[in-house]
């Protein structure tokens, strides 16, 4: 078994910041399944890409069948045999199977005119279809394949190219169960065949289904490894887990007071099937934690009426509402600071004078003009009370740091009356000391009496700086945290899923 | 803003002390009351082709629907003795109508913007033509509209009312694009627009206005040309119009993927594009090269605007670059 393909030797990486990945090592054998687990942000996307060739170690070295290299291109991590089936697939929608799996590599015929050549296309691509024993032909759209089949058609790309390590990142975490299964019964037969498979998830019975070896990241350093016999859910939640949290909580002047804001049975269109229900109090912090795609953001942006509701109900103060748009939202005082605040919080290229009137700019004009006193007046009061570091509130909002621009998101909305405040990943990106104004700003918030509900993937922010915390799963609550049930360990539990059984109900 | 503006207004002055060195008739009272007219008559409608492009938009209808409305306008006050105030309403209404429509397809149907003018561009022009069997739509021998005319088609002191009128649509729209609720939206949603959206900004309902300001400007500037040449021929009236007021709009600054744009620049865009095309007339240069030079000069417009611009953003660039390096690490 012992037969190493691949070796990682020492891997650092950072980024300005953060350390993505310390002194990682990372052995792969011929014909062997290895799982990578860990947290969000654990590294095991960065260690991916550095053996794709899409991001350069910092330090290190990758050993190829014995041929050292200090870092790889894309092509030439092709060329030794590694395959990427990506996370987000890779293919033409508008091309056929056939087309996709040769993309660059197409086979041409009649001489100068280089057309290309489409029996040899189906003669190369046929058996390895065939290999895979998939239900779809060469000359198939893949606008009109599944996901799953579109999975299998990556894995089929990476055949051809003669792979010897099949990287799969995530790759059942949009399949039913009978997709899963079959996905797996292709990872044995690859396997049987010489193929070595990382695999990384965060389904951790499929862990123990397939893996051969599990390894686990966290904070970027590899903190543990089971070898077949050890692998148990419960030794490797214990091993993802364990990490120093510093202490971020301030607590709330006062006991949290009435419901706010209910949801009840709302679906939405991440996971149609699945129905979230959850309360949020006057005056608390509430923490949603979850794995990436667990359907978070889609909650929040369905509550801040951006995505359409597919059922269920919202109160607010106990009375139903319909929130068919983001401005039924904040005409209710639901106000939401988004994930993606570059794309969807602020409009870079205006000033910040601009971006913090724009959502109340009726208020600050008079017969429909605007009045830019008024307004330059609000955007200095806030500027001052979220100590926002810009030279004048006539800066174009692009030129700030990440930590300030999310500032200019709040005071949006901060110079409006929030009842119900929802942060998405309110601190990503931002560095230390902007992170914990921001702490301590939503605090100032709750107390005033603001419901909050904090989504975050950030275990730290989570646990530090919620006073409820509910973990949400594949598109449902999946359980509530009191604070004296604040642990890593619990979160996990909550965050990871069951099965893929469960998915497919 | 400003600065490209200001650019613009020099470019036409270095332009015109240039006409007005190689043949001085260039400044004559007549030559430019005459071009100061035909601002006005292209001006009105790039002012309302300069809105929809800050949407990110285009408008490719417009001279089509000169052709439409036009032959109805005729219509209305020669076969139906319609009063012309009443002719005039229905006219810039039906323009209000075409620019909703458009706006709804692609608001609500999500349809591109260069589709769905570009089907109004050929379905104006056939309309039009089967209106009046192709035949050419004219007043009557002695028909005339003494106060329609004198608004539309005479001067006073020697400024042709068009101008006058341009000047007058250009400041409220300025004031509306530059300094109310609306303008603001309009031009955040062309910037961004999920992010106007997120802050509860009804971002289709403010672009179908943008389209229907456009109609309605479109709906005023066929009066005026129809009062201008007098006859129609629906096949050729118009042709290419919306390209000037394309144009007008680029070189007045707007970008055609929209949030950029000023009222003051589109004004510049028209009164150069007539200098350009009277300077064509004046200075012997053949008039089937008109075209020609228009496309020259807008080319090597916009071509240094963007230098200009990488210039301006590198130089902000290194400003910021060296600000970090001089800011102790965050870490």
């Amino acid at each position: 078994m012992a037969d190493p393909l691949l070796r990682l030797i020492d891997i650092s990486k950072s980024y300005p910041g953060v350390r993505a990945l310390s002194r990682v090592g990372l052995t792969v054998n011929r014909g062997e399944v290895l799982a990578l687990i860990g947290e969000n942000g654990a590294g095991k996307s960065t260690l991916m890409k550095i053996l794709g060739g899409v991001v350069k170690p910092d330090q290190g070295a990758i050993e190829i069948e014995g041929a050292a290299h200090d870092s790889l291109t894309v092509s030439e991590s092709l060329s030794c045999g590694i395959a990427f089936v990506h996370q987000e697939l890779n293919l033409f929608d508008n091309l056929d199977v056939g087309a996709n799996v040769l993309i660059g590599r197409e086979p041409l015929s009649a001489g100068p005119l280089k057309l290309v050549d489409r029996k040899t296309t189906k003669r190369i691509v046929a058996p390895l279809l065939k290999r895979l024993d998939v239900d779809f032909e060469v000359d198939d759209l893949v606008s009109d394949l599944s996901l799953a089949q579109r999975q299998l058609l990556e894995i089929a790309k990476a055949l051809s190219l003669n792979a010897r390590v099949v990287i799969m990142d995530e790759p059942t975490s949009s399949l039913t169960s009978t997709e899963t299964d079959r996905l797996m019964r292709v990872i044995g037969e690859l396997k049987a065949d010489g193929v070595s498979i990382i695999f990384i998830t965060h389904r951790l019975n499929e862990v123990e289904t397939c893996a051969d070896r599990v390894v686990v990241l966290r904070d970027g350093s590899v903190v543990g490894e089971l070898a077949r016999e050890q692998i148990h859910r419960d030794a490797m939640i214990r091993l993802m887990i364990g990490r120093d949290l510093k202490s971020l909580y301030i607590p709330p002047k006062s006991p949290p007071g009435a419901n706010v804001l209910e949801v009840a049975g709302l679906r939405t269109v991440s996971h149609p099937a699945h129905a979230t229900s959850l309360s949020l109090r006057a005056g608390e912090i509430l923490g949603m934690a979850g794995l990436i795609g667990a359907g978070r953001t889609e909650l929040a942006r369905a509550l801040f009426g951006i995505d359409p509701i597919l059922g269920g109900e919202i109160r607010l103060n106990g009375a139903p509402v319909a929130i068919r748009s983001a401005k039924d939202a904040i005409a209710l005082g639901i106000y939401l600071a988004p994930e993606d605040r570059k794309r969807s919080g602020l409009v870079l290229e205006d000033s910040v004078s601009e971006n913090i009137s724009l959502p109340d700019l009726l208020s600050f004009a008079r017969y429909f003009l605007v009045d830019s006193g008024a307004e330059r007046k609000n955007a200095e009061r806030q500027r001052q009370s979220l100590n926002i570091k810009t030279a004048d509130v006539e800066t174009v909002v692009r030129t700030l740091s990440g930590g300030n621009q999310q500032k200019v998101v709040l005071a949006k909305w901060l110079s409006m009356k929030p009842k119900v405040m929802i942060f998405d990943e309110p601190t990503r990106g931002i560095d230390v000391g902007s992170k914990s104004e921001i702490y301590s700003l939503m605090r100032g918030l709750a107390d005033a009496g603001v419901a909050i509900l904090m989504i975050s993937s950030d275990m730290e922010e989570v646990i530090g700086v919620s006073d409820r915390i509910v973990v949400m799963q594949e598109g449902a609550i999946s359980g509530t945290l009191n604070r004296d049930q604040f642990s890593e360990e619990n979160v996990m539990r909550l965050a990871v899923a069951r099965g893929a059984e469960q998915s497919a109900a | 803003m400003l600065k490209k503006d200001l650019g613009l207004f020099l470019l036409i002055v270095v332009v015109g002390a240039v006409v007005a060195f190689l043949n001085p008739r260039f400044i004559s009272p007549i030559n430019l009351e005459n071009t100061a007219n035909l601002v006005g008559l292209f001006g009105l409608f790039s002012i309302g082709e300069g809105f929809v492009i800050i949407t990110g938009g285009i408008d490719l209808s417009i001279g089509s629907q000169f052709a439409l409305f036009g032959v109805v306008f005729v219509d209305l006050l020669v076969n139906y003795h319609l009063p012309w105030i009443l002719a005039v309403l229905i006219i810039i209404g039906f323009g209000v109508i075409l620019g909703w429509v458009h706006g709804f397809l692609v608001t609500r149907m999500n349809l591109q913007p260069f589709v769905v003018t570009l089907c109004g561009l050929l379905i104006y022009r056939g309309v039009a033509r089967w209106y009046t069997d192709d035949g050419t739509a004219g007043f009557e021998f002695g028909q005339s509209f003494p106060a329609l005319e004198w608004i539309t088609t005479g001067r006073t002191y020697g400024i042709p009312h068009t101008f006058v009128i341009f000047l007058i649509v250009a400041a409220i729209m300025g004031v509306l694009l530059h300094r109310s609720v609306f303008g603001r939206y309009l031009f955040a949603i062309g910037k961004n627009e999920e992010a106007a959206r997120f802050s509860g900004i009804a971002t289709k309902k403010i672009i179908v206005a943008a389209y229907v300001i456009c109609g309605a400007l479109a709906g005023v500037s066929s009066i005026f040309l129809t009062m201008y040449t007098r006859s129609i021929s629906p096949a050729s009236h118009g042709n290419f119009f919306e390209l000037y007021g394309i144009a007008a709009a680029v070189l007045g600054g707007c970008s055609l993927r929209g949030g950029e744009g000023s009222i003051l620049g589109i004004v510049l865009g028209a009164i150069l594009l007539q200098v350009l095309q009277n300077l064509v007339n004046l200075l012997g240069i053949p008039s089937s090269l008109n075209f020609a030079v228009m496309g020259t000069v807008i080319l090597i417009g916009v071509l240094a605007d963007q230098q200009l611009v990488r210039l301006r953003q590198g130089r902000a660039d290194r400003v910021k670059e060296s600000l970090r390096a001089a800011a102790p690490a965050a870490r």
